[in-house]
């Protein structure tokens, strides 16, 4: 650093200005919308809500927690995540150890049929056919398995096999030990890493979809919660919000789709501090692959 | 858990290690060396492979209902042939042209403002001398990324409304409220604000990857060559990033007419169809709403091929201009 020149400085102080409405753009909407959820229907109206919440009241959180829709529908989210979280790391392990053995014969065709889906997929309507003639709709498989394996995070954790040393495997394989053993006890207990990196990955995913669940569920009761927070924005009027209608009408409208969004980010709100190196690792173990 | 997914397919399967992968014509005595060894490997495959075969490659088959007769209830491979009958009519449907205007205009909005701008966010985060504000600036950025995109569509809903922020900010410089939602002339901005708004911090992570790892040497190099800030950006910084730019680049043109269906659902609504309905969502209504699902098939499939034509050419065309390539 020999001159830290006048115009650089300068470019320091409008960077610094730059990032810092970086983050206030990026950060105000949440709290926004988390002022609003506590705020009075007509201070909403009015247009007066910004960073705190005015005429503060709990009525739509209660409004929210007593309709019994949505906990159905919180739970069906859970029930799907974990299911189809399981399905997928399941498939998804034992193809990219598979595609990690470097001497197997035939693995080009194994890698190539997994990465030609990443161009081309099939579409819109014949996966919609497919899965109503399976007979999956209405069903937790119509989610999970469908989504099953996604091939970004097959490559990132194939790559994290490649990385392993071979030493270990061969010396359990001379033991006695058939594929199946090496892979849980030797090759698995190594990858906790990568495996938790994958859960969150297939978690968060599945947490956050809501389109497969639209177009395959047809009962409001089988919904996850985000296609709840979805008839609410588009304003459908779902039988799940008939608790609502009457007592406190002029509760409802904006402010409980601010309680909504709220409750719903929630969970992915409070482990986001915690869990967001993994996902930047993971992204960089699969740039560097793919 | 496990066991519930093996329920997906015939427990004969487990492990026939001779069905798998299509094996050469030559060296069968090989073949035979090789599933005595691997075929526990082998086996693992079968249920992925299952898993593509049912899930990827037979929709992919499914696409012949374009060019057949489907009755709902029947064969997903359609009826009986009639030719070019729903392409013909698909390229004859006003409505088609217009989606696909829309879809060009949306996809290539998205594509100049959504590519650049994180480029742009990594070189500034790059500037930056203190860590600890780096990192606050990184996680507070990537943060929408994680979110639903139903809950992307509804903050983005909530701060448009009449009542919302922007037009609270418009009411002190004299402005009516605009019902932004409502209105076809503010859909693409509305569409690309919120796809910046949630992809731009993330889009950073593969360029700040890429920036640490350009040599110390080539920067120290260019300032005893007498090359100010700005110039060591211009000659040594974008050069470094640059096999990052195009590989991104190559995978946002492939997705050029995949347009974020998803987030269009959700925030369009009749009236905004003049600017906002795209071919994913007009095939979706036709298709999935109006059970047209071989004219519907016929519109995926052109905008599939389309895809795989743009990521191809663009594909070929870096390799052979800039040298980096996807494949």
């Amino acid at each position: 650093m020999v001159k830290p020149s006048r115009s650089y400085r300068v470019f320091q102080g409008v960077n610094g200005v730059v990032l810092t409405l970086v983050v206030l753009v990026t950060l105000y909407p949440f709290v926004n919308i988390i002022a609003r959820s506590f705020s009075g229907e007509r201070q909403i109206r009015a247009g007066e809500v910004a960073l705190w919440p005015q005429g503060f009241n709990l009525t739509t959180y209660k409004i929210v927690f007593e309709d019994a829709m949505f906990w159905r529908n919180y739970g069906n989210t859970v029930l799907y995540t974990v299911v189809a979280t399981a399905v997928a790391m399941v498939l998804t392990t034992c193809y990219a150890y598979v595609l990690s053995k470097r001497h197997l014969k035939g693995r080009t065709a194994l890698v190539g049929i997994a990465v030609f889906t990443m161009f081309f997929t099939g579409g819109l309507i014949p996966n919609y056919v497919l899965i109503t003639s399976l007979g999956l709709k209405n069903s937790v498989w119509a989610i999970a398995l469908p989504n099953a394996i996604s091939v970004f995070n097959l490559l990132v954790m194939k790559a994290f096999f490649e990385s392993l040393p071979t030493e270990l495997e061969e010396a359990a394989q001379i033991d006695g030990l058939s594929t199946y053993g090496v892979l849980l006890r030797i090759v698995l207990p190594l990858s906790k890493a990568v495996v938790a990196t994958m859960v969150l990955f297939y978690s968060v995913s599945f947490w956050n979809s809501w389109f497969s669940a639209f177009l395959y569920m047809d009962k409001s009761e089988l919904m996850p919660v985000t296609v709840y927070l979805r008839n609410l924005i588009s304003g459908a009027t779902t039988g799940g919000n008939a608790g609502a209608a009457d007592a406190q009408l002029s509760q409802v409208g904006a402010n409980i789709q601010a309680v909504t969004i709220v409750l719903t980010s929630l969970p992915i709100l409070c482990v986001y501090p915690f869990v967001q190196r993994y996902f930047v690792s993971g992204v960089m173990l699969g740039a560097v692959k793919g | 858990m496990s066991t519930t997914t093996k329920s997906a397919s015939p427990p004969g399967l487990q492990k026939p290690p001779g069905a798998d992968p299509p094996p050469p014509p030559t060296a069968r005595s090989g073949w035979r060396r090789t599933l005595r060894r691997d075929w526990q490997l082998y086996s693992l495959a079968v249920l992925p492979l299952l898993f593509f075969l049912v899930f990827r490659y037979l929709p992919m088959i499914g696409n012949v209902i374009a060019f057949r007769r489907f009755e709902p209830g029947g064969s997903i491979f359609g009826e009986q042939w009639v030719g070019l009958r729903y392409v013909e009519m698909f390229l004859s449907d006003p409505t088609f042209w217009q989606v696909f205007r829309n879809t060009l205009w949306l996809g290539g909005l998205t594509l100049v403002f959504c590519f650049p701008i994180p480029i742009v966010l990594a070189l500034l985060l790059n500037e930056v001398r203190r860590r600890s504000l780096k990192r606050f600036v990184q996680s507070v950025s990537y943060l929408p990324h994680f979110l639903s995109i139903v809950i992307v569509a509804g903050i983005t809903m909530q701060m448009l409304a009449t009542e919302g922020p922007v037009n609270h900010v418009l009411g002190w410089f004299g402005h009516d409220p605009i019902r932004f939602i409502q209105e076809p002339e503010w859909f693409r901005t509305i569409y690309v604000g919120s796809e910046i708004w949630q992809t731009a911090g993330w889009g950073t992570i593969l360029y700040l990857a890429a920036l640490t790892t350009i040599d110390e040497d080539l920067y120290e190099a260019a300032r005893i060559d007498g090359a100010n800030r700005w110039q060591q950006t211009w000659h040594v910084t974008l050069p470094g990033i640059r096999p990052t730019m195009i590989t991104l680049l190559i995978l946002n043109v492939g997705t050029f007419l995949a347009v974020g269906f998803e987030k269009v659902l959700l925030l369009y609504n009749p009236l905004t169809y003049p600017t906002a309905d795209v071919i994913p969502t007009y095939l979706y209504r036709t298709g999935v709403e109006s059970s047209s699902f071989s004219y519907a098939a016929a519109i995926g499939l052109f905008e599939a091929i389309i895809g795989l034509v743009l990521i191809t050419s663009a594909n070929t065309l870096s390799r052979r201009t800039v040298g980096t390539s996807l494949w």
